[in-house]
């Protein structure tokens, strides 16, 4: 019991774990542990002290303003643009990450970037599509009572649709409204 | 090329997407062969990392062939088979000169306290990941690694982050002889964490889950008891009294923000994104280990706040030791391990998926349905 001074259930010896676990034990000591000590230099096969220097695109490149400069590299793989660039660049420019407002502003920048990509999708030659882009035909095989249980979906499945359904829905209103207008100016 | 995009919360599609090109003298262009799902490209899946753009390719898990490199790459030629660790890292800045790869100054604009990581929002950099045909590596004279002849793909796969991450968060365990270990979470890198904590010394490992092919997974790959949390009104006192009343000398995280929690913290985490997802595998830890002991997270937590029971972690005088796994740190003790057949991380896979079929992967992996654990994907090329 924890209210005397050993530990009551004694671990199984060395021999009987070795036995039982392939390479038990062989990180034992913990200079064989990778990670110990925390810090500690290693070969990197760096050949600079300061990397060169990825040119800053056109437009400029948004940054934690907690970074005294641009880094050296960076990655390009969707710039800015449009409402939600405005909304992301605001809150680099304006709050650090200790911020709520900082991350609780890009979240919105999300938002705003996936409804008007939806939209905008509505008019390309590839609209999103609701049945393939979710990944619902996985479920073919399963049944759609039973096999409820046993996943870790289950608490939130009740929202999902509507996570779905939302922006179509908001979007078809868009597309009523705009025809009202259209049809009326005529 | 063909590339996984990502189009909005539970919304991924395949499309043809530019291929990328060299942008900084030391990246190279690596052809993809194989990539992996991971439990953490859920939090993306799911919307709750802040900056994650339209568009975006996820994938910080892959395998390949160099195609490209920059004027300044030394040590890799184009035809060279590597590995690629999650974490981008320039190898000369503070941290990366003091070992702490995962958390380099050089390479992520966007934020400081999160390194650069492919494919994991612009939060993380900005960088497109690895479930796709090709892939922009930076500093390929510093991460990447050409896979020894001898080891086996699938392996060298699971070290880019899953193993790797498991076996790291062992470490952080600061494991002795004997200790009793509890892992909540039998994911891919939970189970890994498990099976590492043998090597380590542990005398006893518990893994915690909900799922029951993962618990026997846990059995089967980890040689762990296994606890359904389902089953027990509360799996703090189920832990305590397994524990002759004292609680384990160490627990390991290996959920993160993806735990379910009760239905106030699912809201407020996982569909308002007021916090970084839910903490209650955390406070699981905090309240299951014992005083004066350990615990370790890797699980993956994102920026915004959580309401975390800090007052019972100083009470009990606890030691939390967190990071993203230092990969390419990790990976000459874990190749030797893999050498002398102590470990044999494929063994985890249980879903080969073409990458036209990835947003069926990323719904069975978010459901957690037909029992998988860890699912690799293929790309048309492969
Ligand atoms: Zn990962
Ligand atoms: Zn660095």
């Amino acid at each position: 019991m924890a209210y005397t001074a050993d530990k009551p259930t004694p671990p199984p010896s060395a021999e009987e774990l070795r036995a039982r676990i392939p390479g038990w034990g062989a990180d034992l000591d913990p200079a064989d542990r990778p990670a110990f000590p925390k810090e500690q230099s290693l070969d990197l096969n760096a050949h600079w002290d300061f990397p060169d220097e990825q040119p800053e695109p056109p437009g400029g490149r948004e940054r934690s303003i907690e970074h005294g400069r641009l880094t050296p590299v960076f990655g390009t793989a969707q710039p800015l643009h449009g409402v939600s660039g405005a909304i992301r660049r605001y809150a680099y420019d304006r709050f650090s990450e200790a911020r709520a407002a900082h991350w609780l502003l890009l979240i919105a920048g999300d938002r705003v970037d996936a409804g008007g990509a939806h939209l905008r999708s509505l008019f390309s030659r590839h609209p999103d599509n609701p049945i393939t882009e979710t990944g619902v035909l996985a479920e073919r095989r399963w049944s759609p009572i039973g096999d409820r249980l046993g996943r870790a979906d289950v608490r939130h499945q009740w929202i999902d649709p509507f996570l779905i359904a939302g922006p179509w829905i908001l979007g078809a209103a868009g597309v009523v409204v705009v025809a009202r207008r259209l049809l009326r100016r005529r | 090329m063909r590339a996984m995009t990502y189009r909005g919360p539970y919304k991924v599609r395949v499309e043809d997407k530019a291929d990328p090109g060299i942008e900084h003298p030391n990246d190279a262009i690596v052809r993809v062969e194989r990539a992996a799902i991971c439990g953490s490209d859920l939090h993306l899946y799911h919307g709750m990392i802040p900056d994650t753009r339209i568009g975006h390719t996820f994938g910080h898990e892959f395998i390949g062939r160099i195609e490209q490199v920059g004027s300044s790459v030394q040590n890799l030629s184009v035809g060279d088979r590597v590995m690629v660790p999650f974490n981008i890292a320039c190898g000369t800045c503070f941290f990366c000169a003091r070992g702490l790869l995962s958390n380099c100054h050089n390479v992520n604009a966007n934020a400081t306290a999160v390194g650069g990581i492919y494919g994991y929002s612009h939060t993380a950099g900005g960088y497109d990941g690895g479930q796709a045909e090709l892939v922009r590596v930076p500093f390929a004279d510093v991460g990447p690694r050409v896979i020894p002849e001898w080891m086996d793909d699938e392996d060298a796969l699971l070290l880019t982050d899953a193993f790797s991450t498991g076996y790291f968060g062992a470490q952080l365990g600061d494991i002795v002889e004997g200790d009793t270990v509890v892992v909540f979470g039998a994911g891919p890198v939970g189970l890994a964490a498990a099976r590492s904590s043998w090597l380590m010394g542990a005398g006893r490992v518990i893994v915690v889950d909900q799922i029951d092919a993962r618990l026997e997974k846990a059995r089967s790959f980890a040689f762990a008891e296994t606890l359904d949390y389902r089953e027990h009104r509360d799996i703090v006192v189920e832990l305590k009294r397994q524990t002759d009343w004292l609680g384990a000398d160490v627990v390991i995280d290996a959920v993160g923000a993806e735990a379910d929690g009760h239905f106030l913290q699912h809201l407020t985490g996982a569909k308002l994104k007021l916090q970084a997802g839910s903490p209650v595998a955390l406070n699981w830890a905090i309240d299951s280990v014992r005083k004066g002991g350990t615990v370790s997270v890797m699980g993956a937590y994102g920026p915004l706040f959580s309401a975390v029971k800090f007052g019972d972690a100083m009470n009990k005088g606890l030691t939390i030791h967190t990071n993203q796994a230092p990969v390419a740190r990790q990976w000459p003790r874990l190749f030797e391990h893999i050498r002398e057949g102590r470990i044999s991380p494929r063994e985890l896979i249980t879903h080969r998926i073409p990458l036209e079929h990835i947003a069926e992967g990323y719904h069975m992996v978010s459901a957690k349905i037909d029992g998988l654990v860890k699912a690799v994907i293929l790309p048309p090329t492969a």
